[in-house]
């Protein structure tokens, strides 16, 4: 029962990092722009709002809980929509092919994490490890007396806030796209930008928006893993690159419907920690664990693939610039 | 914003003097048009006469060169689909502007509004009152990839009226239908009319505009040649407005020499993948030492056609193509279901002239040499290309058909587009067929390049090649070509000789079906 507990636990962790990069994509795959650069996204928004706090706890005698964590918000919020800002400039203004200006603003914004994270690590001075223990502190803080309930309490409520922000995004999402007029716009302009722009709708307005929105969510998962998941450390190891990579699986598998990214976030988390728990394995054979969750992804696109439901499929006009005809 | 001078009660839009270019080519030419109200007007011409471009004008995808339009007496600008929508003017394309995924309802609201939740049951209900007052049948919460043609269609006009259009312009509304389905679109048109609204319906099927339209316009290559109410003609008046005078253009026509039969095709029948018949028992032969034109509307099937041929589209059964290479009847083959490659190396060559030009048979960033190789990348014998004859090759073509490139590295996509075509015909040209076949191969170029590619048809000819050629200009095809093959939706409506046959009968033809001539 312990061991279950425990995965389960490790599962929502891991799961609400990719959860939060995985719905901030669906809003912007929505509008039909593919942005690659969901990594560098949960790069920028990690180092971000660790660079914020750190200043912060630093000149600060004792940090306030709530304003580390406002702190840390804004600054992976502003970031990561700088980040995607940048996208959208170069491919919607300039029409930069997406693919490519998604892999190369992942190296990027790689490189400037890691440089900045090194950079905090070394002003921390001490063991040459950056560590912003109040403001870590403050967003693992778990709702009190969970224990009371026993094991429910120990599987659904023993999480920071951050891991309810991150469902309640992914239905917030799914309501706006569906439900109100301005994600049914934007979802015809993922579709079909050219009767989008028939019927009167400012194509580029809604691409830029949805892809600086959609990035804004996304980076909260950088701060997510940074402030819960490393508890409030940086580690330039480039395992935030293999998570983004993960949201953008994450995606497809959910065939971009944000509610069923919520299980298919756990359920990756599980597959991803599963090795932990099965006794016996080898150092080598754990990492052929690690690629369940790939594999489950090609294992939804074939059978998506195959059954031809227009509903399941990718925005039509994802990936592809949107030339208005020459008057 | 002035009034109008002459203004007549019932004419609610009046487009004075419209002119539009793109580049060279003058797409329409000082338009005079009126459309009334209450009425069906049918604006009528060949491929390329400008009906879809002087329509796009009152619809907001473009914007005229000079002239004005004044609509219910006011001048008025028509910039974008908005100011069209305003103006209640609604256009029904000919490829429909709707999002797949959605359904019905949503993409009648589409872009409507920013600030509110869909509210789709009050959309339910107006759209049900628009259908019941001109007898549609749209299921609001159907999505739109589930729908059939002609019920996407229902919901492009459902939508343009829940905009609130009074004018309501379709583009060749018919040429997707079936019979029936024409039959009940005409029921709804009708009954749209006896509302007071305007309909402009775009068409080059006589029989449709005899059958529906009160007024019919006529416009030949850009120009507006009249109009006339429709209880006062005939086909055949409205086919010589249509085709209008034969012009004379010179064109050398050398007397074939020894023709023999090269190409037999007997009871050809293709399908496309909806199971839509494309070509209909097409029985043809085509000689050593001629060249064959093929007429017709576009879509009525010349694509198909030399696409059977070259090996693109499976045949229905008892389909046969014979072919003799130089008219030897002993090495005589069918090329049905024989691979493209394998016929190709029997010496079938097809040049089609897509309207985007590059679309087929050329790769716009690789050189001329590059795209020369791609017809005969299964020759080499080593893995490594041998680029020493395709240069060869490429430098002929520059020579002989006066292309113009800033060099042999430079891609495709850079020269202009008589050029790229003159490399596309050239490199057929150049492997020297047995069969010849070009599609729209003088597409879009100027006079001097087209008799270039005349003089290299005619140059064919000569060889004993057996030439097809696939035209739209009749003034073209009648001078160039020894004999006209007639398509009309996708069967054989005649074979003329070139020397005798009128304007007006291939005209005639191209528009109507005569069982005799079969």
């Amino acid at each position: 029962m312990t061991q279950f507990i425990s995965l389960f636990q490790a599962s929502i962790v891991f799961g609400t990092v990719i959860l939060f990069g995985a719905v901030g994509e669906i809003l912007t795959e929505k509008s039909g722009n593919l942005n690659l650069g969901v990594p560098g996204i949960m790069y920028l928004g990690s180092i971000a709002s660790l660079i914020g706090v750190f200043y912060y706890e630093r000149y600060v005698e004792n940090p306030i809980p709530i304003v580390c964590i406002l702190i840390a918000l804004v600054c992976a919020v502003i970031a990561s929509m700088l980040g995607g800002l940048l996208f959208s400039f170069m491919t919607i203004t300039l029409r930069c092919n997406q693919n490519v200006m998604g892999l190369a603003f992942n190296i990027f914004a790689g490189g400037f994490a890691n440089f900045y994270g090194g950079s905090l690590n070394k002003l921390a001075g001490g063991v040459g490890q950056i560590n912003v223990l109040a403001t870590s502190a403050a967003f693992r803080t778990k709702i009190p007396n969970y224990r009371s309930l026993g094991p429910i309490g120990e599987l659904f409520f023993s999480y920071g806030f951050l891991v309810y922000l991150a469902i309640f995004l992914a239905f917030a999402v799914s309501w706006f796209l569906n439900r109100t007029s301005v994600g049914l716009n934007l979802r015809s302009v993922g579709e079909n930008p050219a009767t989008a722009d028939a019927a009167g709708i400012n194509v580029t307005k809604y691409k830029y928006l949805s892809t600086c929105v959609g990035a804004a969510i996304s980076g909260l998962g950088g701060l997510y893993y940074v402030m819960d998941y490393m508890k409030g450390t940086w580690d330039s190891d480039g395992s935030i690159e293999g998570l983004g990579w993960l949201a953008v699986a994450l995606v497809i598998f959910a065939s971009w419907k944000a509610p069923r990214a919520i299980w298919g976030s756990y359920l990756f988390g599980m597959l991803s920690w599963a090795y932990f728990y099965i006794p016996g394995l080898t150092r080598s054979s754990q990492e052929i664990f690690k690629m369940l969750p790939y594999i489950v992804t090609v294992l939804v696109l074939i059978f998506v693939a195959y059954q031809h439901k227009p509903d399941n499929q990718p925005p039509n006009a994802l990936g592809l610039p949107y030339f208005r005809e020459e008057r | 914003m002035g009034k109008e001078p002459y203004l007549e009660t019932n004419v609610t839009i009046r487009m004075v003097d419209i002119t539009k270019r793109f580049a060279e080519v003058v797409a329409n030419k000082n338009i005079n048009l009126e459309i009334r109200s209450g009425e069906i007007l049918a604006l009528l011409g060949e491929n390329g006469s400008g009906k879809t471009t002087l329509m796009n004008m009152l619809s907001g995808i473009y914007m005229q060169d000079s002239g004005s339009i004044y609509v219910k007496g006011e001048h008025v600008t028509i910039r974008d689909p908005r100011d069209a929508f305003d103006l209640h003017i609604g256009m029904i394309h000919q490829h429909f502007k709707l999002v797949e995924v959605l359904t019905a309802a949503e993409n009648i609201v589409l872009g409507l509004n920013e600030t509110r939740l869909v509210d789709l049951k009050n959309v339910r209900e107006q759209v049900a009152k628009i259908c019941d007052r001109y007898g549609f049948v749209v299921e609001p919460d159907k999505k739109v990839y589930d729908m059939s043609v002609s019920e996407k269609q229902t919901l492009e006009i459902v939508k343009v009226l829940y905009r609130g259009a009074d004018i309501l312009i379709l583009d060749e509304p018919t040429a997707v239908l079936t019979p029936q389905e024409t039959d009940k679109l005409f029921v709804v048109m009708r009954n749209m009319k006896a509302d007071g609204k305007s309909i402009v319906i775009i068409t080059h099927k006589l029989h449709e505009v005899m059958e529906i339209s009160d007024r019919v316009a006529v416009l030949r290559k850009g120009e507006y040649i009249g109009d006339v109410p429709t209880s006062e003609t005939d086909p055949q008046k409205l086919t010589d407005m249509m085709v209008g005078r034969a012009v004379t253009l010179n064109i050398d026509r050398p007397e074939p020499v020894d023709p023999k039969e090269s190409l037999v095709v007997k009871n050809l029948t293709v399908k496309d993948i909806n199971g839509v018949t494309k070509l209909d028992n097409v029985s043809f032969t085509a000689y050593t030492g001629e060249i064959l034109g093929i007429a017709g509307i576009s879509g009525c099937g010349q694509k198909e056609l030399l696409e059977a041929v070259a090996g693109l589209h499976k045949l229905e059964k008892g389909s046969s193509i014979m072919f003799y290479p130089r008219g030897d009847r002993d090495q005589g083959e069918d090329l049905a279901g024989q691979t493209p490659i394998d016929i190709k190396h029997k010496g079938v060559h097809l040049a089609f002239v897509p309207e985007d030009r590059l679309g087929m048979g050329l790769v716009g960033n690789m050189n001329i040499p590059d795209n020369l190789m791609l017809k005969c990348y299964d020759q080499g014998r080593s893995p490594f290309t041998n680029r020493k004859k395709p240069r060869e090759q490429a430098i002929q073509i520059i020579r002989d058909l006066e292309v113009v490139t800033p060099g042999l590295r430079t891609p495709v996509r850079r020269l202009s587009g008589g050029n790229v075509q003159k490399i596309l015909v050239g490199r057929e040209i150049a492997s020297d067929p047995y069969l010849l076949m070009t599609a729209y191969a003088v597409r879009g170029l100027d006079i001097n390049t087209s008799y270039t590619i005349y003089r290299l048809l005619n140059d064919q000819k000569k060889k004993g090649t057996a030439v097809i050629y696939v035209g739209e200009d009749l003034d073209v095809l009648l001078e160039l070509c020894d004999r006209i093959l007639v398509l009309c939706s996708g069967r054989v409506s005649g074979i003329v000789d070139g020397k005798t046959a009128r304007k007006e009968e291939v005209g005639l033809l191209m528009t109507s079906f005569k069982e005799e001539t079969a």
